[in-house]
């Protein structure tokens, strides 16, 4: 794992849609690659933009905000 | 019982096995024993059969080693009475046993098994774990074949005429998770079925799905099965479509067992003075389809007629109905509220985390190394307790966390499991039980969102896991006890859409009390069953439909509005507010819910000459001329129907459900009308579920035939000279029919309106064919995914009028749990302003629910201005958390220091 690089990717999921879909992958056993990070969100608006910009500026490799 | 903390040491002592009956005797338990891991209450039970002290008068090994004193050998049962006003009856069904079949085999061939038998073998908590073994060796089967309509669908002494409704599903919901679950090359599901009965809600893509995926499909109903070699795996014998006989090796064999009436359905009849069909089911109405006979006694589930989760769970919402209209004068006499423990004052403690990690039998613990997150849990900082459960769940788990937080004097809480969205409220509750604010808790998702969707990388899992722990870990730092508060609620309905279902559920909410508005487009109640003649139970619909009509338009509590429009919609569960423009005039009403019944309408083809010649005409023409020149349609020489006409086709891919009983129904008649008429039905599969599937036999009795068609090879449709002809290609025979028809009866598909205009308004949501979303298949079938909105009939799906009938009872009872208070408990995530706040107002511009206003307040001397958050407007959405320049807004629950904390969190994963 260590030689090859494995991205971060940070999530911000809306609890009511993207997050419920991350949930249903689940059910359904769609495989993915394990390299993102969720955090739950009450809606893909309330991400701060400052949050995302605090994110990449210390290093993360990819912000997603689903909603 | 009170003193069983479920610990397991009785039957781990226990020196007595015995054939575990819940699965289905392929494994062993213990003569004292869990029923299942999940059962609730969670107490051990003794089998006063086979254990050895009750059956032979020694051993009390349990009772030696039970650390609480909680057996009791002279415990026996007792009669307990008990008054009631109503009596809901959902004794479900029985299996059927294929034991009687000898050609297939089941009992002396060990690789033959039963439906039920094969979903333990996939499950988690069954004989091994998940692992698909089969029974012979032991080994991983890689060909399986599954076996339809075992003693259903067939009139052979011992079985049963019906259709049992569950097993094509079923059937290819099992293949498709054992080709999730099996590994490597030569793997093949076979379906073996007569006709694929997909016809319930998003049935129809999965089987597509299925089939894209490898799953096969044969149109045959094997009629031996032969053990393989020495008696390992199976060897079936079948006959394809065209004739040609064939043999097939499989590794095992699933036979797809029926539904039967309980085995104390007879017994039940008599001691309730209830009437049950030939098939021992209970007998209702289309009009009452949960009402027994005898008033006061009412049925729902499998004991009423075979049917899948959703269909059950509905019309136990429906029976729910019926027995509170039964109840109305004793409503809420006996009720309690729960009560919990003084909640504990957290503030100023020093953080002490306990970690609970869930293996979820194997869903979690088969792919995450569960021990490893659990020891890299304790070496977070403030965690002081951690613990790896089996089930984090069960109950026997919530006594053991709210344990831990007295031991050990926790005041956060992490729970590193499934979903939050399902699993929150529960462990809400047991931090509340514990005397803990229920906000004290933070939950990751290591199930759904890791070990399900990296099954082939656990290394990588483990990792994951670890940073979700981490994260959560870090938020709950963060957290603090919140309060709900609570707002008073609007006691009325609103029903959108004056059909059937729409005036079944006005009916039974202002039979309940609740003055209730029907909204209707048109001028004229009734919708589509206006175009009925009779159910398939050969009840008369019109002279129905008409009582039903007199009921509403004469019931004090309803207010009729026909040529109406909803023009806007405000406000939220328990308190809408609406705009409406009734034949030209504005109005408006306020209500705490909604049902939305906005029917459906059947699709005027396009196809087979409709349209273009005048005997070519859709069911509703039919049945009108049925109903109104019947004595002309007598003298036809012939008459056709095609199936699945706009249904079961891309663009369209669902079926209408009722098409195919309606065309039996029909084609019944017109034997009826004339015995000598050729009556043909030209269909893809036959699709008269449950006790439909006697009309079907029925009308072959008659001489009906039925011949099959596909859908890469429709039947065409010409003129030539006078006669109307239809040119089909028949399967058995191989080769192309010419029929004539003086009638061409198109079994056209059931549509949705148009309900852009309303779902747009309710912000609710309809899946890919137009049908609106319930809120979960099973779990809350009538529910919207927005709160207070409750759909039923067609709207939501295609379905038979008992059906849209119970589906508007149990939305009624699903709607009484929020209109039967007065007052309605808010979430406690809202909007707050905070001491950064100066009043820039830019939140007020972004805020989708007008939640927040400006205020002005004094400080020192100095006119200052704030927002302020309307509690009862405010979703928590955060809108205006994102918008604001200082942090003068936060969400609770979701503060940008809570956020932010998880964003560092993940940071650390880059080292």
């Amino acid at each position: 794992m260590s030689e090859k690089f494995e991205p971060v990717i940070l999530g911000f999921l809306c609890n009511w849609c993207a997050y419920a879909g991350a949930d249903l992958a689940g059910v359904s056993r769609l495989q993915y690659p394990p390299n993102l990070r969720v955090i739950r969100v009450n809606c893909s608006g309330m991400v701060h933009p400052n949050l995302v910009v605090h994110a990449l500026s210390k290093g993360i490799d990819g912000v997603l905000v689903m909603g | 019982m009170d003193k069983c903390i479920a610990c397991g040491l009785c039957a781990q002592k226990c020196p007595k096995k015995v054939d575990d009956d819940y699965n289905a005797g392929m494994s062993q338990r213990k003569a004292i024993y869990l029923k299942y891991s999940q059962t609730v209450p969670l107490k051990y039970a003794i089998d006063g059969e086979h254990c050895l002290y009750t059956a032979k008068g020694k051993c009390r090994a349990c009772e030696k080693f039970c650390p609480t004193g909680a057996i009791n050998f002279t415990d026996t049962g007792a009669v307990v009475t008990v008054n009631v006003g109503a009596v809901i009856l959902a004794p479900g069904y029985q299996a059927f046993d294929p034991s009687g079949i000898a050609p297939y085999g089941y009992g002396r061939i060990p690789d033959v098994v039963t439906g039920l038998e094969y979903e333990r073998l996939l499950s988690a908590s069954g004989p091994n774990q998940g692992h698909l073994l089969r029974p012979s060796d032991h080994k991983e089967p890689k060909r399986i074949a599954w076996v339809q309509c075992v003693g259903s669908r067939c009139t052979h002494t011992g079985a049963n005429g019906y259709c049992s409704t569950v097993c094509c599903m079923y059937a290819v919901k099992q293949a498709v998770v054992t080709a999730e679950h099996t590994h490597g090359d030569g793997l093949n599901q076979t379906i073996f079925f007569m006709d694929l009965r997909s016809h319930n809600k998003e049935f129809e893509r999965y089987v597509e799905s299925a089939r894209s995926n490898g799953v096969r499909f044969i149109r045959s109903r094997p009629h031996t099965i032969l053990p393989g070699k020495n008696n390992i795996g199976v060897r079936l014998a079948y006959v394809t479509e065209d004739g040609g006989r064939t043999e097939e090796d499989f590794d095992m064999a699933v036979l797809s067992v029926g539904l039967e009436a309980p085995p104390d359905a007879l017994e039940l009849a008599h001691k309730f003075g209830i009437d049950l069909d030939r098939y021992n089911f209970a007998r209702t109405s289309s009009f009452t389809p949960v009402t027994t006979n005898r008033d006061g006694i009412y049925v729902c589930g499998a004991f009423q007629s075979p049917k899948a989760i959703p269909r059950s769970v509905t019309e136990a919402s429906a029976a729910a109905t019926e027995a509170a209209k039964a109840l109305l004068p004793a409503r809420g006499t006996l009720a309690r509220e729960k009560t919990y423990p003084p909640e504990r004052k957290t503030t100023g403690e020093e953080l002490r985390l306990g970690v609970f990690v869930c293996s979820c039998g194997i869903n979690i613990a088969g792919v995450v190394d569960v021990e490893a997150v659990a020891d890299y849990a304790r070496t977070l900082p403030h965690v002081v307790c951690v613990e790896n459960n089996l089930f984090t769940c069960s109950t026997d788990t919530q006594v053991l966390i709210a344990a831990r937080i007295e031991e050990f004097n926790l005041n956060r809480i992490v729970v590193a499991a499934c979903t939050p969205r399902t699993h929150e409220p529960l462990f809400q509750d047991t931090l509340r039980e514990a005397g803990l604010n229920a906000y004290l808790l933070e939950m990751a998702n290591i199930r759904n969102q890791n070990a399900w969707v990296h099954q082939k990388d656990p290394a990588f899992a483990t990792l994951k896991a670890k940073d979700q722990v981490r994260m959560a870990v870090a938020k709950v730092c963060r957290d603090y006890p919140l309060a709900s508060m609570s707002v008073p609620v609007v006691q009325k309905a609103l029903v959108i859409g004056g059909g059937v279902a729409g005036m079944t559920a006005a009916l039974d909410l202002a039979d309940q009390g609740y003055p209730t508005v029907l909204v209707e487009k048109s001028d004229k109640l009734g919708g589509a069953a206006w175009h009925l003649n009779t159910t398939w139970k050969c009840e008369d619909v019109r002279a129905w439909l008409g009582r039903l009509i007199s009921r509403v338009d004469n019931h004090p509590s309803i207010q009729v509005l026909k040529n109406a429009r909803l023009k806007s919609v405000s406000g939220s569960v328990g308190n809408f507010a609406s705009d409406l423009e009734v034949g030209g005039n504005p109005m408006n009403v306020a209500y705490g819910i909604a049902v939305l019944a906005t029917g459906g309408a059947e699709y005027q083809p396009e196809e087979y000459r409709f349209g273009q010649d005048p005997r070519v005409m859709t069911h509703h023409q039919f049945d009108a001329e049925l109903r109104e020149r019947a004595a002309m349609v007598q003298q036809a020489g012939s008459a056709v129907f095609i199936q699945c006409v706009g249904s079961r086709e891309p663009g369209r891919m669902y079926c209408s459900r009722v098409c195919c009983t309606h065309s039996v129904m029909s084609a019944m008649r017109l034997k009826e009308l004339n015995p000598d008429m050729r009556v043909f039905v030209l269909y893809r599969d036959m699709r008269t579920y449950g006790q439909r599937e006697d009309l079907y036999t029925r009308a072959r009795e008659l001489g009906v035939i039925f011949i099959r068609f596909d859908l890469e090879n429709k039947p065409e449709v010409y003129q030539e000279g006078a006669a109307l002809r239809i040119k089909v290609m028949d399967p058995i025979l191989g080769r192309p029919l010419r029929l004539e028809a003086d009638y061409l009866v198109l079994a056209s598909a059931i549509v949705p309106h148009d309900q852009q205009e309303l779902t747009e308004l309710f912000k609710c949501g309809v899946n890919p064919d137009g049908f609106l979303n319930e809120a979960h298949p099973k779990l809350r079938p009538v529910d919207l995914t927005v709160d207070g909105l409750f759909a039923a009939g067609l709207c939501h799906h295609p379905k038979p009028l008992d059906e849209a009938v119970s589906q508007a009872k149990a939305a009624v009872s699903r709607a009484g749990v929020i209109l039967a208070k007065a007052a309605m408990q808010l979430d406690a995530i809202k909007s707050e302003v905070t001491a950064a706040c100066d009043g820039c107002a830019l939140c007020l511009d972004v805020c989708p629910y007008r939640a927040i206003k400006l205020e002005e307040y004094g400080d020192n001397g100095h006119a200052r201005r704030r927002i302020v958050t309307d509690k009862a407007l405010c979703k928590g959405c955060g809108l205006c958390e994102a918008t604001c320049p200082k942090e003068g807004v936060t969400v609770h629950g979701f503060t940008h220091d809570q956020l932010k904390a998880q964003v560092d969190a993940v940071l650390e994963a880059l080292g």
